[in-house]
């Protein structure tokens, strides 16, 4: 068995009715997994988006996903992030926890760690804002679990390449 | 008022002369890409495109009787002549009997446009009368797929229609046409010549490096293969005549698959016979042995390959395909090339003959040994089987069949299973196009209107549907087409009263447990032949063969042929689900092999 990997892949597409249907339905189809999946239009005039997918499986698999993306006739561009090298991704989460006492004062003293930022607050409850790594998130969740976490919002992944190059 | 002042005032009072309605810009696309011939069936939601075929003479319609017809129909036409097949069907139930014709055209990529009616656009939703999610339902099963939302962009999205569907890989394409698209107006058309979006390019040069890399290896193999599948069909006649060519050129043998057969000339020596759970013995074992397989134009099917891990261990691997999607899906290849067939063999072709000229073309001693391992499998004579007097062979059946017509410009098509294969080993192919079959999907019920389609494109040509009678009674309503159109089909049945497949998969997976898998009360096929005004035949014996095929290419109307044949022969050579291409069973006395024939592991697959 070859190890299984995660890749990060952007895919340029027309902004088209069904485009995404498309996408995700190769990948139930085909028995792909979609850890994330990200999408809006990114360029307004030529109605272009950017959907941005995260992604597991032997790298014979990810090749194939690759190969299968491609193959959409709206599809103008896949690029592999992960096999492409140096790249930055970024999520949004929003985090509410309620609490009272001590776990109150201890979710803002974590948060203020993390760089969160508080965005409401009630007498028992915040939500905090905060960008990071999926990895970064994870942990900033788990820490909150206990301190009285009640729900998350997640964007999914958002990532590009580093350097002057653009895709 | 003078003549001359009427006509002034009648040009500036009428309206432009190019304001056309949606189904009239349908058409003109149509006849602009080419279209002959449209198979289909009316209904609510097509009216308009129906009311416009009337008023014209440059398409011609065939109705079919049930829509599942007209795809099968459209993708014989379009195998048997490289042409786009177009289908023609209405809204909701029209759509969804075409699916399984649009899946089948996808899995063996036969080039097909199908136009569906919908219900008009401000409906679109809301559950109204046939109804049903087109582009949806069909995501899946078609290479791309549309909803026309706007009249102005019709005529430019039915020539892209046709672009994808022909080119690349090609494959089934879905137009969906609103009814309120259909009887709005409009003055844009644009011409075939409307540029395709970006998006949409497929790589059709090979790259230079790896055809000379590919030169290379073949130089240097001891015991090569070619594996050659449907894409060279697909790629056009020359590619066939390049592959021939090269073939002979280089002196090594070639296998087909089954979608593949007529790619290189059957009668030629250097064919092995088709590859695969029902392939020679021969070939299969020269998959298995090779050190350098040359695929063009095949996808490593789990059919070809049996068991991947086991599939030829000890080759190196050239994938030449069009579809890079194709390329390391299923088995991994040391040189992959993505492009056309065609292009791909032109180039390994005048390469050879350079290397051949410089005398660095191939170990000609140990070809030589190779070959004659290879003539020692194949002196197994794998298949052969009993010949007898009592019953008759559906494999002597077919033989005949092949004897009696060959020399004849003939088309065969098939149904699906064990004649299927029969078919597929005993009559030989030596040109391309002329062998039309639902290999990927494996559709029941295919070959009776497939021959519809091949012999409206081939109207003086022999074209005989090779079936089972369990599969030919999935579209027997086709036979209503046949006659309307007097097209003179045969259809040649080979009936034991199984699903014959399934018996032989239960006999041999199951304990002969026979469930389901025989009919009781089947028709007298002579009299439902004749009740749709065709030609009834029958032979139970072995001596009435020749005469009702005789009698079959004498009329010159639709022929329906019953044969009578063993109830219990089974298709062999056979690999077994799970099992090694050097662990075929050659025979029924094989089975009996100490630990069974099929594997835990192969009982789960397919």
């Amino acid at each position: 068995m070859t190890a299984v990997e995660r890749h990060t892949i952007s895919v340029i597409v027309d902004n088209e009715p069904g485009i995404l249907a498309r996408v995700v339905g190769l990948f139930s189809g085909r028995g792909y997994n979609i850890e994330s999946l990200t999408v809006a239009e990114t360029d307004s005039r030529e109605h272009r988006s950017r959907i941005t997918l995260v992604t597991s499986g032997t790298p014979m698999i990810i090749e194939q996903i690759k190969a299968q993306l491609e193959r959409l006739v709206p599809v103008h561009k896949v690029s592999d992030l992960t096999e492409g090298g140096a790249h930055v991704e970024r999520e949004l989460a929003l985090i509410k926890v309620r609490g009272t006492g001590e776990k109150r004062v201890e979710s803002l003293r974590i948060a203020d760690i993390f760089r969160a930022r508080a965005i409401d607050s009630t007498i028992d409850s915040f939500v905090f804002e905060m960008t990071g790594s999926t990895d970064k998130i994870d942990a900033f969740v788990k820490l909150m679990e206990p301190l009285g976490l009640i729900e998350v919002a997640r964007t999914g992944v958002a990532a590009i390449s580093r350097g002057s190059q653009a895709l | 008022m003078s003549s001359k002042t009427t006509s002034a005032a009648a040009a500036s009072a009428s309206p432009p002369a190019t304001d056309w309605t949606g189904s009239e810009l349908l058409l003109k696309a149509l006849v602009d890409q080419g279209v002959e011939v449209i198979f289909g069936y009316p209904g609510g939601a097509v009216l308009p495109i129906y009311d416009a075929l009337f008023q014209q003479n440059s398409l011609r319609h065939i109705l079919v009787r049930q829509e599942g017809g007209a795809v099968h129909a459209a993708e014989g036409y379009a195998r048997s002549t490289g042409k786009v097949g177009v289908v023609l069907v209405t809204s909701g139930p029209g759509a969804t009997n075409a699916v399984t014709g649009l899946t089948d055209a996808l899995m063996d990529s036969v080039p097909v446009v199908c136009l569906t009616g919908q219900v008009p656009t401000h409906l679109i939703g809301n559950d109204a009368f046939q109804e049903a999610d087109t582009t949806g339902i069909t995501r899946p099963c078609t290479k791309h797929n549309y909803l026309v939302k706007d009249i102005t962009k019709l005529s430019r999205t039915v020539h892209e229609a046709f672009h994808v569907a022909r080119s690349g890989r090609p494959g089934p394409v879905v137009v969906d046409l609103p009814k309120d698209i259909l009887v709005g107006r409009s003055t844009v058309y644009e011409g075939p010549e409307a540029g395709m979006r970006k998006t949409y390019a497929p790589r059709l040069e090979p790259d230079a490096d790896r055809i000379e890399q590919a030169l290379e290896m073949m130089a240097r193999a001891k015991r090569p293969l070619f594996y050659c599948g449907g894409g060279v069909i697909n790629s056009g006649p020359k590619a066939v005549e390049l592959l021939t060519q090269l073939v002979r050129a280089t002196g090594f043998p070639c296998t087909l698959t089954l979608m593949g057969l007529g790619a290189f000339p059957a009668s030629d020596p250097l064919f092995l016979g088709m590859v695969g759970m029902h392939g020679t013995w021969e070939s299969n074992h020269a998959m298995h042995d090779c050190d350098l397989m040359i695929n063009v134009g095949a996808r490593f099917d789990d059919r070809v390959t049996g068991k991947i891990a086991a599939f030829s261990p000890g080759s190196k691997k050239i994938h030449i395909d069009i579809d890079p999607s194709s390329i390391n899906k299923n088995v991994r290849v040391d040189l992959p090339i993505v492009g056309d067939a065609g292009k791909a063999l032109a180039g390994l072709l005048s390469g050879w003959k350079s290397r051949k000229a410089k005398g660095d073309a191939g170990h000609a001693k140990d070809l030589a040994a190779w070959w004659d391992q290879i003539e020692k499998w194949r002196a197994r004579d794998c298949l052969r089987y009993e010949k007898t007097d009592k019953v008759i062979k559906p494999q002597y059946a077919i033989q005949r069949l092949y004897e009696l017509t060959k020399g004849r410009d003939c088309y065969i098509t098939t149904e699906v299973g064990q004649h299927q294969m029969w078919a597929a080993q005993f009559y030989k192919f030596d040109k391309p196009n002329h062998w039309m079959t639902s290999g990927g999907l494996g559709t029941m019920g295919y070959g009776l209107p497939a021959a519809m389609g091949v012999q409206v494109a081939h109207p003086d040509a022999l074209v005989v549907d090779i079936a089972g009678e369990a599969s030919i009674l999935m579209n027997i309503q086709e036979l209503s087409t046949i006659c309307q159109y007097r097209l003179p089909v045969k259809a040649f049945i080979l009936n034991n009263q199984y699903m014959g497949m399934v018996r032989q998969w239960q006999e041999l997976l199951h304990g002969g447990r026979y469930s389901e898998s025989y009919m009781d009360s089947l028709p007298d096929f002579v009299k439902l032949a004749e009740s749709f005004h065709c030609v009834g035949l029958r032979a139970t014996k072995v001596s009435e063969v020749d005469d009702v095929i005789k009698e079959m290419l004498k009329v010159k109307q639709p022929v329906v042929v019953d044969v009578a044949v063993d109830q219990t022969e089974n298709c062999f050579p056979m690999i077994p689900s799970g099992a090694a291409h050097n662990e075929m069973l050659l025979g029924p006395a094989d089975k009996k092999k100490p630990g069974g024939a099929i594997s835990e592991d192969g009982m789960v697959l397919v």
